[in-house]
């Protein structure tokens, strides 16, 4: 499958243990900028409609800001109940300051 | 520890089973429920379920693919009878059934108001399952009138979603205001106020004396004299832990089944967890009716089943969608001394912040999920900002959790 790398958003948009919302395609995706680096997954919990960009970053773990359900952004694996789907992730690079989510066409 | 029984299918004791595997846990889990269903999520069956049919496998916290994979043995059509707590046993229907270790996440009962007010009139309902909420649902497709008795998140929500299906709605509360128990003066106000825009009819220190029908009801009197047409009536006015089990083998209860720090109960190897259970809070005996209490209550009896012996201490979380507010609370407010106000980023968000003194007690959040985490964070890891700072729109809140 080839890539398909789309500009997110500036390196510095995204505060360090924070994360941002971005649309790309008509398609909400949330940035994350952790010890670890730039990781990107989709911008909505699986569990019910909550916006990641509003939730809490510590280390590589988003909380979601509505139940509580937490995700590792590294992987989209699920941590904690409620949520039981793991978060679709997306690969990132940063190139001259910018961020870069390959994003499937 | 070979075996497991949890008494209860909710999301409590499915909370327990899934701990327990998650902490490598090898020994057998048996989960005894009594609605025949997969455990399933009851929040949705007070706000999004009613305002359509409801789905009966909408709200399934996990496939049962799930339960095999796990082996989590689920018996979701079988009550359980009797505790013998010295041969350690649960009497069921045609067998006794052997456990090391005993969890009861045995939930609790919807109050019903007294037969002198029914009168034996049918269009009553209670909401506590999904069976509850089909009912209702499925009454709200015909009814006109809906009156809703009680003041509370349960009352209030069923009483968004009827006004959504185009019923006229009177809701009732006897205190002196809706949500007397649970929330602040002032957001109490903002869910009144956002109930008054969609035409629902709020009464407050108001009872229902009694219903008036034949067979069918048709309105009621109301503690003041006044009549209102009802067609359908939902009770509201708060749940029972259910003890008799607990009760009948002679473990101690006291509004909820009594357990220790732990959540044990007065008898060794047997736990409690859920709105069920009743444990030791800031020098108080409390129960915690909550999604938040019922997941992680149930995962520190699974830790300590595994000898962790870890003490239950939480950070007390709620949420409630009515209309267009999705209310978030966080931390306990009695024996707050002061509100303070913070404006949201959009005109329809706003936070309260309850203090004693300097001291952070809690938060009620409304429209702005990005502050409750915070909120939370801050309760959680006990930092109380300065109120003047909180207070202060400019300030972000995110430095005030790293500061």
């Amino acid at each position: 499958m080839s890539s398909n790398w789309v500009l997110a958003c500036a390196a510095n948009d995204v505060d360090e243990e924070d994360v941002l919302g971005v649309e790309l395609n008509g398609q909400k995706l949330a940035v994350y900028n952790t010890p670890k680096g730039f990781f990107a997954t989709d911008g909505i919990c699986t569990h019910e409609v909550a916006q990641l960009e509003d939730g809490l970053v510590i280390g590589t773990v988003i909380e979601c800001p509505l139940h509580q359900g937490r995700f590792d952004v590294t992987n989209g694996k699920a941590l904690s109940a409620p949520v039981c789907v793991d978060l679709k992730t997306y690969p990132t690079k940063v190139e001259d300051g910018d961020v870069y989510i390959d994003v499937p066409v | 520890m070979r075996n497991v029984a949890i008494v209860g299918a909710g999301l409590a004791g499915f909370s327990v089973a899934r701990r327990l595997r998650e902490l490598d846990y090898t020994g057998a889990i048996t989960l005894f429920g009594d609605e025949g269903a997969l455990p399933y999520d009851r929040p949705p069956l007070s706000k999004g379920s009613l305002k359509a049919s409801v789905d009966a496998s909408g709200a399934t916290l996990r496939p049962s693919e799930f339960f095999e994979e796990n082996q989590i043995a689920l018996r979701p059509s079988e009550p359980v009878l009797g505790i013998d707590t010295t041969a350690r046993t649960l009497q069921l229907r045609g067998e006794a059934f052997a456990f090391d270790a005993l969890v009861l996440a045995t939930g609790a009962t919807p109050r019903a108001l007294p037969n002198a007010i029914i009168r034996g009139l049918h269009g009553v309902h209670g909401l506590r399952t999904l069976a509850d909420a089909q009912r209702i649902s499925q009454a709200f497709g015909t009814a006109q009138h809906a009156l809703i008795v009680g003041g509370g998140y349960i009352g209030l929500e069923v009483a968004a979603a009827a006004a959504e299906r185009g019923l006229r709605v009177t809701l009732i509360e006897a205190g002196p205001r809706i949500l007397g128990r649970v929330a602040g003066p002032p957001t109490a106000d903002a869910i009144r106020a956002a109930h008054k825009r969609k035409g629902v009819d709020i009464r407050e220190g108001v009872g229902l004396s009694a219903l008036v029908g034949t067979d069918q009801v048709k309105g009621a009197i109301l503690s003041d004299g006044a009549h209102v047409a009802a067609d359908c009536v939902i009770v509201g006015i708060g749940i029972d832990p259910n003890v008799t089990l607990a009760k009948s083998a002679g473990l101690a209860t006291e509004n909820g089944i009594l357990v220790d720090p732990t959540c044990q109960t007065s008898q060794p190897g047997i736990w409690a967890a859920g709105d069920c259970a009743a444990f030791p809070m800031a020098d108080q005996i409390t129960r915690l009716e909550s999604v938040g209490n019922a997941i992680e209550m149930g995962e520190v009896v699974a830790a300590n089943i595994m000898g962790q012996s870890r003490p239950y201490a939480p950070t007390a979380w709620f949420w409630s969608d009515q209309f267009d507010l999705k209310l978030q609370m966080v931390g306990l407010s009695p024996g707050y001394d002061r509100i303070v106000t913070r404006p949201g980023v959009n005109p329809d968000a706003i936070s309260h912040w309850y203090y004693a003194g300097e001291r952070l007690l809690s938060v009620d959040i409304i429209n702005e999920p990005k502050t409750y985490i915070i909120a939370k964070r801050l309760i959680e890891t006990g930092k109380s900002p300065p109120p003047a700072q909180i207070a202060d729109q400019s300030v972000n809140l995110k430095v005030l959790l790293k500061s």
